[in-house]
């Protein structure tokens, strides 16, 4: 083995041109692949961390049929065995309660429907990091009696700090709810959909504004990781049967899961389309090494070296260059999406518009996820294994008399 | 004991338009220890021939026997490790590894063989020596002259400890100098150790050398004379 390491080592370096330019294809491959999946991570989990702090968590736990419906008829207690198995869920790290509904809001001659959101100020901060956006005023405290409005939304009515908000809305089994509330402070997003949504309130008052008393719509789960997600709902939806709803991100917000998807097989196409080209001049090195050596492979059958043994040695020389592009390709791509994990590039001008029109903060991310190298090592072998059945055909069927005669 | 054995081998190309009947019914024996030429015309089929015998082609028709083995009953892969087992090659001119020193051609054999690191070191050195190129052992193949690449080709050939050596043409490529000193180095191991070598030629001062020529003329044996 160690010996047909030797042999394949120097013989890639018999011509150390064409070595480095095949090594280089690769070397560009995995680059650019790299980049391009580090990119979509990046986006995807931007995207994902969106929809999951600001708006859905990544699982949610309703009474049956919440989620049609959406009214405040479909609000619950949740049970001691709904909680006991929260708790002994080991991928939940936390969840929290919440209560949403519709109101009117006005202030003066303005009045807007939105959203009204009960939270419980200190958990939700801790799920959405909420107190984060709050660009004037305060934060909520528990228990407050005053509400926190996303910006634009607080324009169009007209409002500012300390102005007082009148929300009228429907109560549990139509009766009615009406209040004033004090306005706390002012949320600016960094997603601009965010900005137009509602308003957030405390969880105890809403349940008094909606006469539901210690009832909740939801409970936001937040699990330990993203790729549990899907575990732990499989896992709620045994052990609570179907007590209750529980959905998770995708269902909850299908546009972004279908555009994540989409935006995933398109990519798939470009990189086949790479890997292609980057197997072809893998395959024409290869045809060309073998060309140049025919004797003198001949002479080694000849001398006794099984066939077996000389296509081991092409298939290492074929996945030694291979390597060597991943490794270079790695070399570059890995420190620097590295640092662009952490230093995303700012976008500006027409493509800046685009991105926040989408609810996106202007910038390109980037994910260094294992997977995304472990992925091309993956691909330049299997492209060797493909390429390595033409040395194989030819090794088994060399013909010794004329392999001699070369 | 006879070391090689043929008996009425045939060989008939189809590859070409018309049929070529390049060995038509040779019997041949050798015995240990022999030191043959081949001879003949260009196309006289010696090639042919020396393929058969190392089990590199096989005939149409006929039989061939190495030390009491039907080579022609061996699966391709048996046949290959019969070869690395019982018979030294020397081809006409380019038949070392390139990537590898003198050395490292001669203990690529041996390594095939899976003979211990340590022996095969010395012996390739010995080997080596005995050809003359104890100072050439880390040069390749590229560095060396025709001649002493040759030299590497016999050194390589003995290393593997073969029942005989067949070589075609092997100083076809070479001056007369180095010519002379090739015979003279396969003639010493000869005499000295005992190793068979079959060899073809077309140079008349390599047929002297031989002390058993052996004549080929349209794939027939004309005459097969020993001297001494
Ligand atoms: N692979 C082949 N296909 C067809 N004819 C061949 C082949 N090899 C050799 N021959 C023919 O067989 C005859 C003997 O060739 P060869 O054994 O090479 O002779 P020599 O080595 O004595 O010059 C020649 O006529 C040659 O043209
Ligand atoms: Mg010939």
């Amino acid at each position: 083995m160690r010996k047909n390491l030797t042999l394949a080592w120097r013989n890639i370096w018999r011509n150390r041109k064409r070595t480095i330019i095949t090594a280089a294809s690769v070397f560009f491959g995995v680059l650019l692949s790299t980049f391009m999946t580090s990119m979509q991570e990046g986006t995807y989990s931007k995207m994902i961390d969106n929809v999951v702090s600001f708006y859905s968590g990544y699982i949610q736990i309703h009474q049956n049929d919440y989620w049609e419906n959406k009214t405040i008829d479909y609000c619950f207690t949740p049970g001691n065995s709904l909680l006991e198995t929260l708790k002994n869920t080991p991928d939940i790290v936390f969840h929290v309660p919440r209560l949403e509904s519709f109101t009117l809001m006005s202030h003066g001659n303005n009045t807007k429907g939105a959203a009204l959101i009960g939270i419980d100020p200190p958990k939700e901060n801790h799920l959405s990091k909420l107190s984060h956006w709050v660009v004037e005023g305060n934060y909520l405290k528990p228990g407050d009696d005053g509400i926190l409005l996303a910006v634009n939304l607080a324009k169009n009515l007209g409002v500012e700090v300390n102005d007082t908000l009148v929300l009228i809305s429907q109560g549990y089994h139509g009766a009615s709810a009406a209040a004033l509330f004090p306005v706390r402070g002012i949320l600016k997003f960094p997603s601009p959909a965010m900005n137009n949504m509602g308003g957030y309130i405390d969880l105890k008052t809403a349940q008094n504004f909606f006469s539901v008393p210690n009832q909740y719509s939801s409970l936001v789960l937040m699990v330990s990781d993203y790729s549990e997600v899907n575990r732990v709902k499989h896992s709620l939806k045994r052990d609570l049967a179907d007590s209750y709803e529980i959905m998770s991100w995708d269902e909850m917000d299908p546009l972004t899961k279908n555009m994540i998807d989409a935006d995933r097989s398109g990519a798939y196409i470009t990189k086949g389309i790479l890997y292609t080209l980057v197997g072809f001049g893998i395959f024409g090195t290869v045809i060309m090494m073998m060309a140049e050596r025919r004797k003198e492979m001949g002479i080694m059958v000849a001398i006794g070296m099984q066939r077996s043994q000389l296509s081991a040695i092409l298939f290492i020389e074929t996945a030694l260059i291979g390597l060597i592009g991943v490794l270079a390709g790695f070399a570059i791509s890995l420190p620097l999406i590295s640092y662009l994990v952490f230093h995303p590039i700012p976008l500006t001008g027409e493509a800046a518009k685009a991105y926040e029109e989408f609810g996106f903060e202007a910038a390109m991310y980037f994910s260094v996820q294992w997977f995304i190298f472990a992925r091309q090592v993956l691909i330049i072998f299997i492209l060797t294994l493909v390429i390595y059945v033409y040395p194989l055909v030819k090794t088994y069927g060399m013909k010794l008399t004329r392999a001699l005669h070369a | 004991m006879n070391v090689i054995e043929v008996k009425q081998l045939k060989k008939i190309y189809n590859t070409t338009e018309v049929k070529v009947n390049a060995l038509n019914g040779v019997d041949l024996t050798f015995e240990q220890g022999e030191f043959a030429a081949i001879v003949g015309p260009s196309g006289s089929g010696k090639t042919t021939l020396l393929n058969m015998l190392g089990g590199l082609d096989e005939p149409t028709e006929g039989e061939i026997r190495i030390g009491g083995t039907n080579i022609l009953e061996l699966s391709s892969s048996k046949l290959i490790d019969f070869r690395l087992r019982n018979i030294g090659f020397v081809f006409q001119a380019y038949n070392l590894i390139p990537v590898l020193t003198a050395l490292e051609n001669v203990e690529f054999i041996m390594q095939l063989q899976e003979v211990p690191k340590k022996e095969r070191q010395q012996r390739a050195i010995a080997l080596l020596e005995q050809v003359g190129l104890g100072d050439r052992t880390n040069s390749r193949p590229s560095k060396l002259s025709g001649g002493q690449q040759q030299r590497v080709a016999v050194a390589r050939a003995l290393a593997s400890k073969p029942k005989f050596v067949l070589a075609d043409e092997p100083t076809a490529n070479l001056d007369s100098k180095s010519t002379a000193n090739l015979l003279d180095i396969m003639e010493e191991l000869n005499r000295k150790e005992n190793i068979t070598f079959v060899f073809s030629t077309h140079d008349q001062r390599v047929v002297n050398k031989a002390r058993r020529v052996i004549t080929l003329e349209d794939g027939q044996i004309i005459s097969d004379l020993k001297k001494e």
